[in-house]
């Protein structure tokens, strides 16, 4: 049985007139690192807070079907039993940061501490998570006097503290510099190694090359394709549907026209660029 | 209108030096990219150019005026500047009030306003959300009313602040139009992005930050073949830049045209 698994979802905000995912099914293996790409609108945040309990706990709604993680059903538990499984880096991080915390340290130890957990011990998961992500210099400033790429990994830091089974990660580096979100994805693909399973939304499509193991392409609420990341975002389907592709896959689709790329495949990451041009080069 | 910079250097009160001593001009109509690590200076640097900071030494002139000797609300008739997060800076019930709301306070009579703002809603795309409450709409959309409202103040001047963060490919393409039209109109735009493809797509003048000083600035493609130097700011070339490079192509290439030329 698959770790995360959802059934014909189909789900409507409170106010919105057309459901946000229609009949969506999806299934995700324990350790399994998934992207999930696709236009503004697709519902790929919604996706996200269907994941970690929000909808419909949270915002309401009208939902069908079925959301299980760990065959938990979240039709029948509380937003509070799911938060201990399940944790969610928000897209914004300035509406995830509590407000309620002077420095970044006690920030990273807020989730800690309202679910109990020692002193020392929280203390310690919270100096060895910022050490994961690269923000241990970052301790004592204020969270509110961050960049907007230190604020992300904040973010990030302080959901990978709880340790939740499943992660879920909402547009990670959409503001950090290519060395941040370089990191990041480094640091989630360990996570994933070590047996945490990943749902990450991205926009990046090189580094999920690069580092996911599936690519789930959303689009109007549905699954337009998925696959490995080569299949996903090679298709013709992709662009004929406004999704980004990397540079690499548009320049040879491109240099193919003109029969300057001669392989049947199309590259997504820089190494299959080179090994595809080089002999013409 | 030139932005003039001399020997700026700011410190937040948390004692933090965020500027260490930047002297920069930038000419009217240029288009120009800020990029480098994230914690760089490149906000603080903007936020100088509209008076939101003011430098603890050095001086930033826009046109003749130095920005010690002019209010925010003054300066905002030259220089426009787009929160990185559109979040900060919306307030207003419904899009069309939001959007009119700058040209309105800059004192244009009413008929030159309505111009300014039917223009900015037709060059972002909303035309058709004129009524929506800003914060019913998606982030994505949230950004162009963001867009929008500085757009229809009509200054000389305009600041992106990473316009294209958590944006999909059709929105990335809307926004590097709505900079190519404010070109044509002979705008000084200047973005700072981390999306260096986009970058390398869009601006002739690329300006690299690293701990609160320049260490490049320059056409884009000699900015952007310094990959040493760049690689300090946390910056990576463009792909096809890396690709060509790789590849042993003699010339640095930015675009895909410049790729293709290259090869055949």
């Amino acid at each position: 049985m698959a770790f995360v698994n959802l059934q014909n979802v189909t789900y409507k905000y409170p106010l919105t007139e057309k459901p946000v995912l229609q009949n969506l099914s999806l299934q995700i293996q324990e350790g399994e690192f998934v992207s999930v790409i696709g236009p503004n609108g697709a519902g790929k945040s919604t996706l996200c807070y269907a994941l970690a309990g929000f909808v419909p706990h949270f915002f309401k709604g009208e939902i069908n079907g079925e959301i299980e993680v760990d065959g938990k059903k979240s039709s029948q538990s509380t937003l509070d039993e799911w938060v201990l499984n399940v944790g969610l880096a928000f897209q914004n991080p300035f509406n995830q940061i509590s407000g309620a915390k002077y420095t970044v340290f006690e920030e990273i130890a807020f989730g800690l501490e309202n679910i109990g957990v020692p002193r020392d011990e929280m203390k310690k998961r919270v100096e060895d998570a910022m050490s994961l992500t690269g923000i241990s210099d970052l301790a004592d400033r204020s969270p509110y006097s961050l960049s907007g790429g230190q604020q992300q990994r904040v973010a990030l830091t302080s959901i990978l503290v709880m340790r939740p089974r499943l992660l879920v990660l909402d547009e990670p580096t959409s503001q950090m510099d290519p060395i941040g979100t370089r990191e990041v994805f480094g640091v989630v693909r360990k996570m994933a190694e070590e047996g945490m399973t990943v749902v990450m939304v991205e926009h990046k499509v090189e580094w999920i090359a690069n580092f996911a193991d599936r690519v789930i392409a959303l689009k109007e609420g549905q699954i337009l394709l998925e696959g490995t990341p080569s299949e996903v975002l090679t298709s013709d389907i992709l662009v004929e549907n406004g999704f980004g592709v990397s540079r690499y896959t548009s320049v040879a689709r491109e240099a193919k026209k003109q029969g300057l790329w001669k392989k049947e495949k199309l590259p997504v990451t820089l190494i299959e660029a080179m090994e595809g041009f080089k002999r013409d080069a | 209108m030139n932005i003039n910079i001399k020997d700026l250097r700011f410190t937040y009160s948390t004692g933090l030096e965020a500027l260490k001593g930047i002297s920069l001009t930038i000419n009217p109509g240029e288009q120009v990219a800020i990029v480098g690590q994230n914690g760089a200076g490149k906000t603080t640097l903007v936020r100088h150019f509209n008076g939101l900071l003011k430098p603890t030494s050095g001086t930033v002139s826009i046109g003749e005026w130095e920005t010690t000797k002019y209010p925010t609300a003054k300066l905002a008739s030259r220089v426009g500047y787009v929160f990185q997060n559109p979040d900060e800076q919306l307030f207003s019930r419904d899009v069309l009030t939001e959007v009119s709301f700058g040209p309105k306070n800059l004192g244009y009579e009413k008929s030159k306003a309505d111009e300014l703002v039917k223009r900015a809603m037709a060059l972002t795309e909303l035309h058709d959300k004129t009524e929506t409450n800003p914060y019913d709409l998606s982030p994505t959309w949230r950004k162009m009313v963001a867009l929008a409202s500085i757009i229809a103040m009509d200054t000389p001047i305009i600041i992106f602040d990473e316009p294209t963060t958590g944006q999909d490919a059709v929105n990335v393409g809307r926004i590097a139009n709505v900079i190519a039209e404010l070109k044509r109109e002979g705008k000084t735009v200047i973005t700072i992005t981390h999306d260096i493809d986009f970058c390398a797509e869009n601006f002739e003048r690329i300006i690299a930050l690293a701990k609160g000083q320049v260490v490049l600035d320059g056409s884009a493609r000699d900015v952007l073949g310094q990959e040493e130097i760049l690689a300090q700011t946390y910056v990576d070339p463009p792909q096809l830049t890396r690709l060509g490079k790789q590849l042993g192509l003699r010339e640095t290439v930015t675009n895909q045209e410049e790729f293709l030329k290259a090869i055949s």
